[in-house]
């Protein structure tokens, strides 16, 4: 099933005349609208006439996260508050999020693209869809709401939390479609199993599941467990939300990237020199349709590749592969984004602690855990326990407040942390090894 | 009247007491009392021995986080009650134990034990004036 046969189904050449057409419309708008645009079109040298073809949008200067964060909180918008509907703001960071606004349009652009992402997944109308994204700031509720809806469905506002609840919900209300992020699935099954629930035998037949890195293992465990199809789906708030990209349900290989919306690049992060199709790097998404705040060539620092061979599914749109990493070293942590700096500054910022430290992310059983490793030195060691105790708890705490995450804090000797080329290596993710 | 006590942090890892008593019988440094005080991650090795200062700088070369800390050697009898009637004085005194272990040896009839206390020189005072006998360092080395 397809929700939009017109756009999903464009042949390629079709959607690039489109892809340009949109970008040179909104390059001349971000240049006419947004100072920050203006002046680093300017420095590159390169003004809206110059894009004449696709290959032009590589003249283009990349925006950055940081860019977002030093235009707080409205800079990058290229419309006036008035025509502002909407605001969302990134998870999780310190200091400022990351704001995005949607006009009108943009809030139906952005439900078109959720529902045809729901069919691509295999809901449709007559579902009930069971969304616990986050309702808030946080793009992941509203975004799925608003397209299920528009896809005729039932929607259930579950929002997070709350796991017995949902379970007895997802029972009683007959759920047939669960939106959450993978390791909450997982963690909805550990409860369902606790509590005597069979959740293999409820209605639920679809998973669509996101916002955070996962495997193809996982996929496999929760496809089990909970006796679904798992769907990767792909977004973030920059660019729109939930429903950027998603895989389809026939082929469930490669998340279909909507380029009559978006325009995907693969990047060297290091040279941001672009990679032939079908090579390895940093995924950067150049928006063509949006309003509120277009973003030129925003580096996503998601690691994939691009595939344009057509799909099973009739869709013609390019497909990224499933996530491998980043370019730098962000952690996303039970849904909440995390850098080692963050954490290092909360040490520095101890009396005593040296920043000797390692960050060890597991997944244990179903949820994200990450454990802060920090070496004892003379001057925080201390004869006794109850002191050393404390200082831990003073880091975790500490930790929480900045970060909103809950972490272990585990004291280790001097120098057993080990350190290659002078340099320690911050972060042991081994989550990854599981794929 | 007051003792050095070395305190060694320690991972809860195996073979890392194995280490620490390698390191110092290596070195000559004979232990004449030992406490292990250990959480689920990691503990603190207290010890007296024969040369602290040899042991403190031997244990810093082999990168371990030391400090030293003055605890007192107290002549307990070695009868029933013997440890009660130390402590009720200690409490009387509103003078707190941080911890407490035994010493191996014997001090003549006596037992001996260690105290960690929050406020040392009142301890000390207090025990003295019941006329309870507190041992030197050199006599505790010696035992």
């Amino acid at each position: 099933m397809i929700w939009n046969d017109e756009f999903e189904t464009l042949p390629r050449e079709a959607i690039e005349s489109l892809q340009l057409k949109r970008l040179q419309q909104t390059v001349e708008r971000v240049y006419a609208t947004v100072p920050f645009y203006r002046e680093s079109f300017r420095q590159a040298g390169i003004s809206p006439a110059d894009i004449k073809s696709l290959s032009d949008l590589q003249r283009l200067p990349f925006t950055l996260k940081q860019d977002m964060r030093d235009n707080y909180p409205y800079g990058l918008f290229a419309v006036p508050l008035e025509q502002i509907v909407r605001i969302h703001a990134s998870s999780g960071t310190t200091g400022k999020p990351t704001v995005v606004g949607y006009t009108r349009r943009d809030i139906e652009t952005w439900t078109e693209l959720m529902a045809r992402s729901f069919v691509a997944a295999g809901a449709h109308k007559g579902d009930v869809i069971h969304n616990a994204y986050g309702y808030g700031l946080f793009t992941g509720g509203l975004g799925a709401h608003y397209g299920a809806e528009r896809l005729g469905a039932s929607v259930i506002p579950m929002s997070g939390g709350n796991t017995k609840k949902q379970l007895m919900i997802m029972q009683d209300f007959g759920s047939t479609v669960l939106t959450c992020t993978p390791s909450y699935s997982l963690f909805l099954a550990e409860v369902a199993a606790e509590e005597g629930i069979d959740i293999r035998n409820l209605k639920l037949k679809v998973g669509i599941l996101g916002a955070e890195p996962w495997s193809e293992k996982m996929r496999q465990e929760i496809e089990d467990k909970l006796n679904i199809k798992a769907i990767d789906i792909y977004g973030l708030s920059e660019i729109l939300g939930p429903g950027v990209a998603i895989e389809c349900i026939e082929a469930q290989n490669g998340l279909h990237i909507w380029e009559d919306h978006f325009i995907p690049e693969i990047i060297d992060p290091e040279t941001g020199k672009v990679l032939p199709i079908g090579e390895k790097g940093e995924l950067v998404i150049t928006t063509i349709s949006k309003e509120g705040i277009p973003l030129i060539r925003y580096r996503t620092r998601d690691i994939t590749r691009l595939i344009q061979e057509p799909c099973i599914c009739g869709r013609t749109h390019a497909r990224i592969e499933r996530l491998s990493g980043r370019s730098d070293d962000m952690l996303i942590i039970r849904g909440v984004n995390v850098f080692p700096s963050q954490i290092e500054s909360v040490l520095f910022n101890i009396e005593g602690v040296e920043p000797h430290y390692q960050l060890i992310v597991e997944r244990e059983g179903n949820l994200d855990t990450l454990e802060v490793q920090v070496e004892v030195n003379e001057q925080t060691f201390s004869d006794e326990i109850k002191i050393l105790q404390e200082l831990a708890g003073k880091i975790k705490k500490d930790i929480k407040d900045l970060l909103g995450v809950t972490c272990k804090v585990r004291l280790v000797e001097p120098k057993s942390i080990t350190r290659s080329e002078g340099k320690a290596k911050r972060v042991i993710d081994n989550r990854i090894k599981e794929s | 009247m007051k003792v050095e006590q070395i305190s060694i942090f320690i991972e809860n890892k195996s073979g890392r007491l194995a280490e620490v008593s390698g390191i110092l019988g290596q070195a000559g440094v004979n232990i004449r009392a030992l406490s292990l005080a250990d959480t689920s991650d990691f503990g603190i090795l207290r010890l007296i021995v024969n040369d602290t200062e040899k042991a403190l700088s031997i244990l810093r070369d082999h990168n371990f986080t030391v400090s030293k800390t003055e605890v007192i050697g107290v002549e307990v009898p070695d009868t029933p009650g013997g440890l009660s009637s130390i402590l009720q004085i200690l409490d009387q005194n509103n003078v707190n134990v941080e911890y407490m272990y035994a010493f191996v040896e014997r001090s003549g009839d006596n037992a001996v034990i260690i105290f960690r206390f929050d406020h040392v020189d009142e301890a000390i005072s207090a025990l003295t004036r019941n006329g309870v006998k507190i041992l030197k360092g050199e006599q505790l080395t010696k035992i």
